[in-house]
């Protein structure tokens, strides 16, 4: 097993490497020699630095100069990485957790309810494959604050998959466990606790964690419509500068920081995974 | 009022037809029986005959259709912790330990107990189905076997009044089934455990049961016989097959499985088909057919 594993880290090096090189190839051939320019370029502004791609080099020694002070807060315009992530976090950990609190308890009871199942099925199947988006201007209009509609469309975008997955793994609970709980005479709330939530805990995870990445999918795109502040908002002004070396790098940032949450809520799943 | 300790009267089970203007299916009827303190009831038949819904209905986990179960003069209406059962599939929580497994039980029965006491009751049972060592496992780490004894464990530790077991070997290979056959003996007379067991193992049943239910095929099945097994106790595997009581008993039960099942079965069968007729005719019919069945059923000693 080692030896795979140090094959792959081999090999993802190397692949690094190679586009790092390709990238630094491609940008350079890109790069036009300067010429003298005649009068009426230098009135059109020709004599600016034209914006072109960066080279993974200027990349990283822009992230560098970035990652050095990322919290620095330089007015509204301009603001660490740093910062604009916590601002994401923050609006994705709080929508996630109202949308916990409801979808778990919700997925409950459909799931061990038929009637509710059936009842609330038409409602999740229409309302499970709206794109989170299309709830902003609602939610402007409602709310009138816009960090809480941002925080409104993680709340509904990230409920389906928990909700989905609870109700799933509560129907699934093997009988056999119900009839142990049953004979022991637990009370209703004991199996819930005791019984029910154990046994789904490996599938309301899996939901859980779908949940966390798509909050973090979705916020950049609302962070772009509502601005102010966060990643989303970090990338969209950083393009209206025309800064785009800040533009690879953020955008590296939301791969990495997603990843992190990714694993974060894996890992926690993890404890809760049983061989059956 | 009697003064039995579990009465089952007229007990039948019938499922609504699955198709409209089809009769419903009757698994079972006209069941009575009755098991005494600290007696070892096991019952033998085909597969479909509804032994397992017999168990259930006993456990409270499923109620008949028909007549009724009394334990101790009270009638069984749900799921009791007087009425301890070991599943087929041993039905240990997978994501508890093996001790945790038993002191959810424990817990279960004497919720007043402290941390400490119901640890040590629990342990007390693993140690008697020979699991010390292993309480920190989760049920995937063990054995088929292994997983089969903390079932047992966990349905003694409660201290049920009535033990039910639906083929509780049923998944084990045969040498693992000799030794917890013998800790099971071991074990129930220690307690004096009063027990009812499903099985198709003829000699397990021999080897375990002091009285042998023997049913006839479904539907429609009937307990035909009430076989008393009365071998010198306590019963050990060893010199019990050298007892040439034990061939009688091993070839009548034989001979009714493999045939007098199927052949009672459809005598009933085929009378209820001419009995059609009238209500009347058809009880008087089943009157007829359950001679056999009623409380005060024919004991077939071999003395």
């Amino acid at each position: 097993m080692d030896s795979i594993k140090y094959k792959a880290a081999f090999l993802s090096v190397t692949f690094f490497l190679f586009a790092f090189l390709l990238g630094e190839i491609f940008t350079s051939t890109a790069k036009k020699e300067s010429k003298e320019l005649t009068e009426y370029e230098m009135l059109m502004g020709e004599s600016e630095p034209k914006a072109s791609i960066p080279s993974p080099s200027q990349v990283f020694a822009h992230a560098w100069q970035e990652l050095k002070d990322p919290f620095y807060d330089a007015g509204p315009n301009d603001k660490g990485i740093g910062i604009q992530v916590l601002y994401s976090l923050g609006r994705v950990l709080f929508g996630y957790f109202l949308a916990i609190i409801v979808a778990v308890p919700l997925g409950f009871l459909i799931g061990m309810s038929p009637l509710m199942q059936k009842a609330l099925d038409p409602y999740i199947q229409i309302l499970k494959p709206i794109s989170p988006l299309a709830w902003m201007p609602l939610a402007l209009f409602i709310i009138k604050d816009s960090a809480w509609s941002a925080i409104f469309v993680i709340f509904i975008c990230s409920i389906w998959p928990i909700l989905i997955n609870t109700a799933f793994g509560v129907a699934r609970v093997k009988k056999d466990w119900l009839n142990v709980s049953k004979t022991l005479e637990l009370s209703n709330l004991q199996t819930a606790f005791k019984i029910i939530l154990p046994a789904a805990a490996p599938t309301i995870f899996t939901g859980l964690r779908i949940s966390i990445g798509i909050s973090w999918l979705v916020i950049v795109a609302a962070e772009m419509l509502v601005g102010g502040t966060g990643v989303g908002y970090y990338v969209w002004n950083e393009w209206n500068n025309l800064d785009l070396a800040s533009v690879i790098f953020s955008v590296l940032i939301i791969g990495l920081v997603g990843m992190m949450l990714d694993y974060l809520i894996g890992s926690i799943g993890k404890r809760f995974q049983y061989a059956d | 009022m009697t003064n039995k300790f579990l009465v089952v009267k007229n007990l039948a089970k019938r499922f609504p037809p699955t198709t409209k203007g089809a009769q419903p299916l009757t698994v079972f009827e006209n069941l009575n029986f009755e098991i005494e303190k600290g007696e070892f009831v096991c019952i033998i038949g085909h597969s479909g005959c509804g032994k397992s819904t017999i168990l259930n209905n006993l456990s409270g986990l499923d109620s008949p259709t028909e007549g009724m179960i009394m334990m101790e003069d009270v009638k069984v209406k749900g799921p009791s912790l007087d009425r301890g059962v070991i599943f087929q599939n041993h039905s240990l929580l997978p994501w508890l330990s093996v001790l945790k497994n038993i002191t959810l039980a424990v817990k279960a029965r004497w919720p007043e107990w402290n941390e400490k006491k119901v640890n040590d009751h629990a342990n007390v049972y693993l140690a008697m189905v020979g699991l010390e060592g292993v309480e920190n496992r989760k049920p995937h780490e063990l054995s088929g076997g292994m997983r089969q004894r903390v079932g047992i464990a966990r349905a003694f530790a409660i201290q049920p009044k009535l033990l039910l077991m639906d083929e509780p070997f049923g998944a084990l290979d045969a040498l693992t089934r000799g030794n917890i056959q013998d800790e099971l003996v071991n074990i129930c007379s220690q307690v004096n455990q009063t027990v009812f067991m499903i099985t198709h193992d003829v000699d397990e049943a021999i080897l375990l049961a002091d009285r042998i239910l023997l049913m006839t095929n479904g539907p429609f099945a009937q307990i035909a016989e009430s076989l008393t097994v009365n071998l010198p106790k306590p019963k050990d595997r060893e010199t019990i097959i050298h007892d040439p009581q034990y061939y009688k008993i091993r070839n009548h039960i034989i001979d009714f499985l493999v045939k007098r099942s199927k052949e009672l079965s459809q005598a009933n069968l085929q009378k209820k088909a001419n009995g059609k007729a009238s209500k009347a005719e058809i009880q008087g019919l089943v009157a007829e057919t359950t001679i056999l069945t009623t409380t005060e059923s024919i004991k077939v000693n071999y003395n």
